[in-house]
């Protein structure tokens, strides 16, 4: 299971007389390899091409030039099976919420692997399997999703695409506008489920504390290009460029940036609260 | 997919034509309706045109901005010309098996597809140039007298502008519901009439929960700044007529009165001149 993006570009085509004015490659040169198993960060600021990028990974939007490859066979041929390519490749988009539409939690969550053409019980099997996974509170499920609390809808919309069992699971911001407690339980939900499937995981965001504790590798983008692509740790020695793209690094990098300057020996590499406390536990010699 | 969607659309700029009052230009459109309607004859459609051709090209808006809206209704035009040149008693001119070509026929087959063609462009230079707030400004101030017999003019302009403002809202709406579908298996490309209906359901059902709560959020944003109608409302930037615009009336009335005298002059001495032509 593999997906190989080789200088993909995408130009928005000019629909109107007011968009001919400000029209530019919304991705430019983008080249990226998505390894198994894998939890991977995409981060940006607000119209760096996130959100263009993730939908070329499941065949929603086709590149203006260069190849998509996915298991080897390139994405753009005309007789690629696009539907399989959008079931393993599960997307999650920004409120997913917005999407639920049957009577109850459980049609719902069937509606994707019903459009795969599985048998009754499989798609049963799929979709309390899938509820499982995301925590989502069994006395609910014959309730209307549209009586469900913010949390909730959430957890239900993303039940919706891992019944499908993607390999790999593409979700953008899927934190947005949930209260801290909503967010945490949703990142922590994330890791959990990746941890148990063992999937590819692809998550946008643009919270750099998000990703901090919870991704293998982030890629930076900025106006349409990759900037960095690398493990969170080198990504946030750079955290002077980053605050230029209108991002920052973790507040923990600040301040053991900070402290250096003030003449203390520790690393600034830690990027997380329980790495920062261990830091500076070791300089009192207390281990 | 919507992006085709012109017609009702605004080209900014800053032409002659824009700066005018809407009213104005709602009160060219009809003109041009009501003459497009009168003409009848080559003379006033020649006028017609020449009045048409002076408008575009003040507006400085791009012919191929107009013409694009008449691409909507190609198919229409086709089949009314059809049915125009086949299906109209007179003299005939070509007959073949069931068919018959007359000469009213083709009179009106040709008229009727310049008046459809220049209502759409007509009626296009009054949108691309005036943008939906001016228009339905300028569409409650000119039917403010029918507040006397209580109709709410200001509530319904209101309706109208916040219905156009919402449509690009909707339009983005659908495409995010629909790409959200379909990364969940949606098919909305392949099968019959009734499956393709049956398929929209599951971008139908968010769009109007979507529309409802979009509705509910500025109803109260709108009663929240104390928003209660058109009484005692005053606008920030008021409709005022200025010299261009008394101009422009002066400019309308004479294009009508152009049509009519074209027509007047067309009976009294042409037509005869045609039917003598044809007696012969």
């Amino acid at each position: 299971m593999s997906l190989i993006l080789d200088k993909v570009s995408h130009v928005y085509s000019p629909g109107n007389a007011y968009e001919t004015v400000a029209i530019k490659d919304a991705i430019k040169d983008v080249s990226l390899k998505i390894e198994d198993n894998e939890f991977l960060g995409i981060i940006g600021h607000t119209g760096s091409g996130k959100s263009t990028l993730i939908q070329h990974m499941n065949g929603l939007l086709t590149p203006t030039s260069g190849t998509i490859y996915f298991n080897g066979k390139d994405t753009s041929e005309k007789d690629f099976p696009k539907k399989e390519l959008r079931s393993k490749v599960g997307m999650v988009f920004q409120y997913p919420e917005h999407q639920l539409f049957e009577p109850t939690v459980f049609e719902d969550i069937c509606f994707g692997p019903k459009n795969l053409g599985l048998s009754k019980e499989e798609i049963d099997d799929r979709v309390y399997e899938a509820l499982r996974l995301v925590g989502f509170p069994e006395d609910l499920i014959s309730a209307s999703p549209f009586d469900l609390s913010g949390g909730q809808k959430r957890r239900a919309a993303i039940a919706g695409v891992l019944a499908m069992k993607p390999d790999i699971l593409i979700l953008d911001e899927p934190t947005a506008g949930l209260d801290p407690k909503g967010r945490d339980d949703i990142l922590d939900m994330i890791k959990d489920m990746h941890e148990k499937t063992g999937n590819t995981v692809v998550l946008v965001s643009h919270s750099m504390e998000d990703i901090a504790r919870l991704v293998d590798r982030i890629i930076v983008m900025n106006e349409g290009q990759v900037q960095f692509d690398d493990t969170p740790k080198e990504v946030y020695k750079n955290y002077k460029e980053l605050e230029k793209m209108g991002l920052r690094a973790p507040q923990i990098t600040y301040l053991m940036n900070d402290l250096r300057s003030f003449g203390f020996d520790v690393s600034t590499e830690a990027t997380t609260v329980e790495e920062a406390k261990k830091e500076i536990l070791s300089l009192y010699g207390k281990n | 997919m919507f992006r085709e969607l012109t017609i009702g659309q605004y080209y900014p700029g800053d032409s002659i034509i824009h700066k005018l009052d809407p009213r104005v230009k709602l009160m060219g459109a009809l003109v041009f309706i009501v003459t497009v309607f009168l003409a009848n004859n080559v003379f006033s459609i020649v006028v017609v045109t020449a009045f048409l051709i002076t408008f575009i090209a003040l507006s400085h808006v791009p012919l191929s901005f107009m013409l694009k809206g008449l691409r909507a209704i190609v198919m229409l035009l086709v089949v009314a010309g059809i049915f125009n040149l086949f299906l109209t008693p007179g003299n005939v001119i070509v007959q073949f098996w069931i068919f018959r070509i007359t000469d009213v026929g083709i009179k009106n087959c040709i008229f009727m597809i310049i008046r459809m063609t220049y209502l759409i462009v007509g009626t296009s230079v009054m949108t691309l140039t005036t943008t939906p707030n001016q228009l339905t400004d300028g569409l409650e101030k000119s039917l403010g007298f029918m507040n006397k017999v209580k109709i709410p003019v200001h509530e319904i302009a209101m309706m109208m502008s916040i219905a156009l403002r919402f449509i690009p809202i909707l339009v983005e709406e659908t495409d995010k519901i629909m790409k959200a579908q379909m990364a969940r298996g949606a098919d909305f490309e392949s099968g019959g009439v009734f499956k393709r209906a049956k398929n929209m359901v599951p971008i139908l059902v968010p769009l109007f929960v979507s529309a409802f709560r979009r509705a509910n959020d500025l109803a109260l944003a709108m009663e929240a700044r104390c928003y209660n109608g058109g009484e005692g409302r005053t606008k920030m930037k008021p409709l005022s007529y200025n010299a261009y615009d008394h101009r422009a009336y002066v400019i309308e009335g004479l294009f009508l009165a152009a049509t009519i005298v074209s027509n007047i002059l067309y009976n009294r001495y042409v037509s005869d001149l045609f039917a003598n032509m044809l007696g012969m």
